[in-house]
């Protein structure tokens, strides 16, 4: 099981505490995990990525094992640790505004 | 005895206020959606439990949430806005061609007698509907289609269409308007559109007879006569009798006629209200007062209302949807301010009180007259 930790606002559209799990098929990637989330939550489809482009929202972003992984691409491999659930793949609300 | 219900949208959520037929004491509830901007929210005139609401955030994008409850609960639907075909592209702000992108939803219109069919109005502005209680959402293509489009300019505050009228006598006829490309009318369910600008001026666009550029913020229609329109546009305040194909001017002794929301009396098609805004550079009332202007007489002639309104150091907005009128005997009217009041009249406009004082700045007022 993949761990994935939201941003408040998508745990309470998804009616979820802040850490959620899903099943992912090897190879772990990027874009293997947020196609799981979607999936399982519909609700965050389109507000985690577009729904059309897939494109990161550009508010949002992506961390594994204290790496900003919010540029890289949909294909990358996570970290090992957080294939076996050591760690959590995070989706953070970017810190904006005033 | 009878009811309202106010849907109010803010910056960060939404507020359902309700009272009695006498409108004196409120109840209020929220926030819905707490920290996320609510455009708007609107109830079916088909079935008052069905509400609609469009949230959205600069974080997390458009979602769409659906109440059959009047509000009590909420389920998100679909919020997947695709344009139809190629997009194309649309003038940015330096005239330059610019790709039609979705960005959020401005304004819901539900249907007059289908509880499951809204319209809604997006930014970049187009026109998308739902027969299936938001379920999907499908574009009404002819409208960005029409051969104006590529011309269409954003104005301050975006591409959007913000404004949507139902003809109750004519299904097929709806009328919509853009910031900053104009006024257009359907008669044939929204497959294709007709700019309906003759008669607008605007200190900017030199051709007198541009088709389209007109910053129009706001039209109203009675329900009785929906040939009959006004609007409140950048600057002036218009009237048209014959469904848009000419516009004349009723600004009239208005102190200025820069504003953005415009509203007609629940019996009165000849009675209309706007909110005088000092400038498009100056988005606060004149001298500090928050006055409503009523016309009595279709525009022209003006009269300030004023009481239980601040005469001194006001210096809030009233925004193009924050304006609503209920259908009890007296009218009841409505608007909400940036500074996060929502001011009631339950005597037409006569006298007024806030019915709620400090909510986020409000986007959006609407009123559900209920039995």
């Amino acid at each position: 099981m993949i761990r994935v930790e939201l941003p408040q606002h998508l745990q309470t559209l998804a009616q979820v505490g802040r850490e959620i799990e899903v099943t992912v098929e090897e190879p772990v990637t990027l874009g293997g995990v947020l196609d799981a989330v979607e999936a399982r939550y519909p609700v965050l489809q389109g507000t985690i990525r577009d729904h059309v482009s897939k494109k990161r929202r550009p508010f949002l972003r992506f961390f594994a094992c204290q790496d900003d992984l919010s540029l890289e691409r949909p294909d990358l491999l996570l970290p090992e640790a957080v294939v076996r659930g050591a760690e959590p793949f995070l989706i953070v609300g970017a810190i904006a505004g005033g | 005895m009878s009811s309202v219900r106010v849907l109010v949208g803010t910056k960060k959520g939404a507020f359902i206020l309700t009272s009695d037929g006498k409108r004196q004491q409120w109840a209020v509830s929220g926030p819905h959606f707490a920290g996320w901007e609510i455009y708007h929210l609107k109830g079916s005139p088909a079935d008052p439990n069905r509400l609609y609401a469009a949230q959205n955030t600069g974080w997390f994008g458009q979602l769409m949430q659906r109440s059959n409850d009047c509000g009590a609960t909420w389920d998100a639907v679909d919020n997947k806005f695709v344009y139809d075909g190629t997009p194309g592209t649309h003038q940015w702000y330096d005239g330059t061609p610019h790709p039609w992108e979705f960005k959020r939803v401005w304004h819901l219109e539900p249907s007059l007698t289908d509880p499951d069919t809204v319209y809604a109005g997006v930014e970049d502005a187009a026109m998308f509907r739902t027969t299936d209680g938001g379920t999907s959402w499908h574009e009404l293509a002819g409208l960005r289609n029409h051969g104006s489009g590529s011309k269409w300019q954003p104005g301050a505050g975006g591409l959007g269409l913000h404004t949507i009228l139902l003809d109750p006598a004519n299904a097929a006829r709806m009328f919509i308007a853009i910031s900053a490309a104009g006024a257009f009318r359907t008669d044939d369910g929204g497959s294709t559109w007709t700019p309906i600008n003759r008669g607008l001026k605007s200190q900017y666009i030199p051709d007198p007879d541009a088709e389209v550029g007109h910053c129009v913020h706001r039209i109203a229609m009675h329900p009785s006569r929906p040939n009959t329109l006004f609007m409140q546009k950048h600057w002036d305040v218009m009237r048209t009798d014959d469904a848009g194909a000419n516009w004349t001017e009723v600004s009239g002794n208005l102190p200025t006629d820069f504003g953005f929301p415009i509203d007609v009396h629940a019996h009165e098609p000849e009675t209309i209200y706007v909110v005088p805004i000092t400038s498009d550079s100056h988005h606060f009332p004149p001298e500090g007062k928050l006055r409503v202007y009523r016309s009595r007489t279709g525009g022209h002639e003006w009269e300030p209302l004023t009481k239980g309104l601040p005469q001194q150091d006001c210096y809030v907005n009233v925004l193009r949807d924050a304006m609503a009128v209920d259908r009890l005997d007296a009218c009841g009217v409505y608007f909400g301010t940036t500074g996060g009041q929502v001011y009631a009249s339950a005597d037409g406009g006569d006298q007024w009180t806030p019915i709620v004082r400090d909510l986020p700045a409000v986007l959006s007022v609407e009123v559900q007259t209920l039995p």
